[in-house]
């Protein structure tokens, strides 16, 4: 079991840019997500749907890494990203083992007579675990690698997921609302811009045409979304479907190989919805983006999707092109109830 | 639009001169704000000669308050990125100051007999302080609001008696004298010349100034003000919030650690009853008052706030007491400080919560309701309508 995690998913003939196993979530007692299985083929749109309460955003999260699964596994362009912990009682044997190693030696020494080295020693222990402790919650990279050597496997946070290039969107608009657009924008790039606290407290040439360039592309963003001008608006004087548009601008501008659209049209009247469907078209064959989508309106489903995957009660009870999953007389019940008998 | 405004021939000249002014502001910060600092400082000693002001206090006096205020304004720009920028309420910021003072007082005094000189200790006061800022940083991460607030608190208590208690190391509450004074050659830091000090905090002022405006701008100013606006949206693009919260915690502390470092330097003299809650609470309030997220706002709310306190409050007593009113001429305003602090938090609260200098954000953000809090159905309805 604990090696087969750690090996990269099978199957090299398709091509998946991201493939969810059995995943499983649980709220207490409340099964929101059960053992459900996600294959997206790479360059492909696939659609999530299903009626509400289905688990459908609560898969989304932990998709995005914003909640841990309770089980299963998730892998990103060939590797492991999200899986239950292995091993999880092993790191705090991590945190607390250099100052017990240091601690023992300052009492062997103690004892000895070198009372002074001993103190140090003991100094020294506690230094090593507030430091320990820092390290496991800063969580830096050759620390994880270093967990990962001695086999304990830790989930990516949400910001890994972003930095792998996953980027997302949320069902309920979450934008900085008291930003402009293009600061909203300019935060979507936090991942892809090199420049550091020392380059911005002394002003270095890398900052200055690192945060140019940031500026222009952030602009080709907002263009390419439909939003030309109107860089200065702050996002929440924007109407309604201009704040989805910033919300996918912003999620464009992590540069992501797979798009999370979380019922991108939610609230949309029929000709913003019409718009909104034709930008996701546009976004795959401009960007080559793969996207998921949570979805309501069975027209942007049915319209732009090459796979559907269909979630009732937590369970993935159909999956298939559009027209078969249509036809599926479990997806007719779950949406229009049994046919009473 | 209106009727052709009758126009004075200075209105003219400001009007004409504020947008380039604006421009160099805009294009030459750094420059600007150190220029803007320097005529600050030479125009204030000069405007305290003016009557009343210097029937109030004699000049050297005066130059010796503008230090202390200094001491606070760098403290308000500290706290500001803490609270105004990233949106993590501390009220315990007054630890780190006092981190940053017993880092000192500890490194360069006759009472533990080491003599570090004044300018290292001025960045390792500061990287001690920081350290503590990340050591309190960490376990309030997950901490928003009031609870954040809370452990905040707790810890701003916790310092000043850790140094009260640990006798043998810091002097308990007699605290520590005779703590050096800064050196430079051929410039004399003594008890009564307030100028030397003056300088210096001028210039670390313009220092922090310039390095915080040019973090406000930046790819992590950028990060703390989305963490302030939606924590989860800013992980969700990719801002690791554990590190810039972090970050964040660390440059408030160090910014702090710089003022303590100062302040001991200047009153050779520390002692945990200068770091008690009231201080916390006094910074708080003049980014309150000042605007809370605007330096400019902030660094003049600090000064103003501290001013009151300790000149205009006594002057006001000394004025009321001859008229002889009823009750007023018996009020001791000093002692009312913080029952008037109150009174102007509360007045501010309710008219005009952004403070008098706001940031522009800011004022969006409380001064408009939100568009987008209404439900998508809702707006699919009016939608519908059209």
């Amino acid at each position: 079991m604990t090696e087969a995690i750690l090996v990269p998913p099978e199957d090299p003939g398709k091509d998946l840019l991201l493939h969810a196993e059995r995943v499983t979530k649980r709220f207490g007692g409340l099964v929101a997500v059960r053992e459900v299985d996600l294959e997206i083929p790479r360059g492909s749109i696939v659609s999530l749907i299903g009626p509400n309460g289905a688990g459908k955003t609560t898969f989304f999260n932990v998709l995005a890494g914003i909640l841990d699964p309770t089980a299963g596994r998730i892998s990103f362009d060939g590797r492991v990203m999200i899986a239950r912990p292995i091993r999880p009682w092993l790191e705090p044997l991590v945190w607390v083992g250099p100052a017990v190693v240091l601690a023992l030696i300052g009492a062997i020494l103690g004892n000895t007579g070198q009372t002074s080295v001993a103190e140090v020693l003991g100094l020294a222990a506690i230094a090593g675990l507030i430091v320990m402790l820092l390290l496991a919650i800063v969580r830096p990279l050759p620390y994880t690698r270093f967990l990962t050597r001695i086999g304990i496997f830790k989930s990516a946070r949400p910001n890994d997921m972003v930095l792998a290039g996953v980027g997302r969107t949320f069902q309920n608009i979450r934008l900085f609302q008291n930003m402009t657009a293009m600061e909203n924008v300019l935060v979507g790039m936090h991942t892809r811009l090199r420049s550091r606290m020392f380059d911005a407290l002394f002003s270095t040439p890398r900052q200055a045409t690192e945060e140019a360039a940031a500026r222009q592309k952030a602009t080709e963003y907002l263009n390419l979304v439909g939003l030309p001008g109107r860089e200065e608006e702050t996002a929440r004087n924007l109407p309604y479907g201009d704040q989805r548009r910033l919300e996918v601008a912003r999620a464009l501008a992590s540069e992501p190989q797979l798009l999370l659209l979380d019922e991108p049209t939610a609230g949309m009247n029929p000709r913003e919805t019409a718009e909104m469907t034709e930008l996701i078209g546009r976004l795959r064959r401009e960007l080559n983006l793969t996207i998921l989508l949570i979805e309501h309106d069975m027209r942007v489903v049915m319209g732009v999707s090459d796979r559907i995957t269909v979630l009732d009660h937590g369970e993935r009870i159909a999956e298939g092109h559009p027209e078969d999953v249509r036809r599926n007389p479990k997806v007719i019940e779950a949406y229009l109830g049994a046919p009473a008998e | 639009m209106s009727a052709p405004a009758r126009r004075r021939p200075g209105r003219d000249a400001i009007d004409r001169w504020t947008p380039a002014v604006r421009a160099f502001y805009e294009a030459h910060r750094s420059i600007s704000i150190f220029v803007g600092t320097a005529v600050v400082g030479a125009i204030l000693p000069i405007v305290v000669l003016i009557p009343p002001l210097s029937g109030f206090l004699p000049q050297t006096v005066w130059v010796d308050t503008f230090a202390g205020a200094g001491i606070f304004v760098l403290l308000a720009l500290g706290l500001n990125v803490v609270v105004g920028l990233a949106g993590l309420l501390d009220l315990g910021y007054a630890a780190f100051f006092a981190i940053g003072a017993y880092a000192y007082a500890l490194s360069a005094s006759s009472f533990t007999n080491v003599h570090i000189p004044f300018w290292p200790m001025l960045l390792i006061g500061a990287f001690v302080a920081a350290t503590f800022g990340v050591l309190l940083g960490a376990p309030t991460l997950r901490l928003r609001g009031d609870y954040l607030a809370i452990v905040t608190l707790g810890f701003g208590e916790i310092v000043p008696v850790v140094f009260t208690n640990s006798d043998e190391l810091t002097n308990g509450t007699n605290g520590i004298a005779g703590v050096d004074r800064p050196t430079l050659p051929g410039i004399v830091f003594g008890s009564s010349d307030p100028w030397p000090f003056y300088i210096v905090i001028l210039a670390i002022i313009a220092l922090v100034l310039i390095f915080l405006y040019r973090l406000q701008n930046s790819r992590l100013g950028r990060a703390w003000m989305a963490i302030r606006e939606d924590e989860l949206a800013a992980a969700s693009s990719g801002v690791n919030t554990v590190t810039t919260k972090l970050l964040a915690f660390a440059l408030g502390a160090s910014t702090a650690g710089f003022a303590g470092v100062f302040s001991a330097g200047r009153l050779v003299f520390v002692s945990p009853d200068q770091f008690g809650f009231t201080v916390s609470f006094t910074i708080l309030a003049m980014l309150v008052l000042g605007g809370m997220g605007n330096m400019w706002g902030v660094a003049l709310g600090a000064f103003t706030l501290f001013i009151v306190q300790s000149v205009f409050l006594k002057q006001l007593t000394n004025f009321v007491h001859p008229l002889g009113l009823p009750i007023i001429s018996n009020i001791d305003f000093v002692q009312y400080q913080f029952l008037l602090y109150g009174i102007a938090l509360v007045v501010m609260m309710l008219l005009r919560p952004e403070g008098f200098f706001p940031n522009v954000r800011r004022r969006r953000e409380l001064h408009q309701a939100a568009p987008s809090e209404g439900s998508p159905e809702g707006i699919d309805a009016a939608g519908a309508l059209q």
